[in-house]
């Protein structure tokens, strides 16, 4: 056997990642997320930010969360590969061996913090540190797999994005950045309860103590109700903040009246109502939901361009 | 002499270490970037070049 025909056989060994497999370990969509409502939280502070640090505020934001997504398939490995949506994930997929996942995450949650705290301050390096800690370690490897409330506690996580934007721009915390978070903590529950309806084989098949596998589907649209009910007042409140106004009032009472429309549907009907349409109600909430949290930071963001017109505000 | 194809996964090597080079690229464009802000933010910086400069020195030592 020739060198090169031993090299080959030794590179054709599968487990040979290419660049867009490691980006996939990031989870690019839920960075888009991450960075659509840090940049709010950032865009809607009293203080002005300097355009370069805010740029690369965002973007250690964004490689934080993305180190936590890779955190998260290296944890969770065993469980994507078992349910249909995510089988097709790196790891699940033997593209990337999971200590490399790790590594990755690892490094990368590292050169976050540390860049974050450099560009912006302290408390918005620590902010960012403690979401990575929240999930990697209170959500995927505590909560996901003991609890079927971990959705609710999970929450948090993607919820503190605009917080540590508002804390880039401002070095601290306020009403208007905790109703930001609780904006987002609030919505988790319904939003990942109404796929967990029509996903129901995945979750059940994983073993992960869904509130559906668990207490019941009856018992998950009563909570999607009653999550989304408590809702309503943390949307509307911000609308009296400083960072709220008259557009964003309106923008959030149609939104939730919407909202709570859907929710009302969903726990009115049976699982015989619900299969018979293809779980139409649910998965028209779920779509609903993504519009839900855009439109409503979208009018965080409107209100912020308004008022540098002099015209947003009370 | 021919040279051999490239098998697929050189292809799929050079596209990883294309895609590494440009990250470390954006990564030290960043870093500069925000070298260049944090030190223009920060106020002139000025320091003695063996010539007293008077704009320096203290007040109570000009006065």
């Amino acid at each position: 056997m020739s060198d090169i025909q031993a090299l080959e056989q030794t590179i054709s060994q599968p487990g040979e990642a290419g660049f867009g497999d490691y980006v996939a370990l990031l989870k690019p969509r839920v960075m888009s997320l991450v960075v659509f409502t840090a940049l709010v939280g950032l865009l809607v502070a009293p203080v002005p930010v300097h355009p370069v640090v805010a740029l690369a505020s965002i973007l250690f934001i964004a490689l934080g969360a993305g180190a936590s997504g890779a955190l998260n398939m290296w944890w969770d490995a065993d469980i994507d590969a078992v349910m249909r949506r995510t089988s097709r994930r790196p790891v699940p997929a033997g593209i990337v061996a999971g200590g490399e996942a790790l590594g990755l995450g690892l490094a990368l949650s590292g050169i976050a913090v540390v860049m974050l705290g450099l560009a912006s301050n302290l408390l918005a390096a620590g902010l960012l540190a403690f979401t990575i800690f929240f999930y990697a370690v209170v959500y995927s490897m505590w909560l996901k797999r003991l609890t079927p409330q971990n959705i609710v506690i999970g929450g948090a996580a993607g919820a503190f994005p605009p917080m540590i934007g508002w804390a880039v721009a401002t070095g601290g915390v306020s009403i208007e950045s905790a109703l930001m978070f609780a904006l987002i903590f609030m919505w988790t529950p319904p939003h990942f309860w109404a796929l967990a309806l029509f996903m129901k084989d995945d979750y059940s098949r994983a073993g992960v103590p869904m509130l559906t596998v668990t207490h019941g589907r009856k018992a998950t649209r009563a909570h999607v109700l009653a999550y989304t009910i408590l809702l309503v007042p943390v949307a509307l409140g911000a609308a009296f903040t400083s960072i709220g106004g008259p557009v964003y009032l309106a923008v959030s009472a149609a939104l939730n009246a919407a909202f709570l429309y859907g929710a009302w549907r969903i726990w009115q009907r049976d699982e015989v109502q619900a299969e018979a349409d293809g779980y139409r109600v649910e998965k028209q909430l779920f779509r609903f939901s993504l519009y839900y949290l855009f439109l409503h930071f979208g009018a965080f963001l409107l209100e912020a361009a308004l008022r540098s017109f002099g015209l947003g505000g009370w | 002499m021919s040279f051999r194809p490239d098998h697929e996964i050189h292809k799929r090597r050079l596209g990883r270490n294309v895609g590494l080079g440009l990250t470390l690229v954006a990564f030290a464009a960043v870093i500069f970037g925000l070298t260049v802000v944090k030190v223009a933010e920060s106020g002139p910086i000025q320091g003695y070049d063996h010539v007293v400069q008077p704009g320096l020195v203290p007040k109570a030592v000009t006065e």
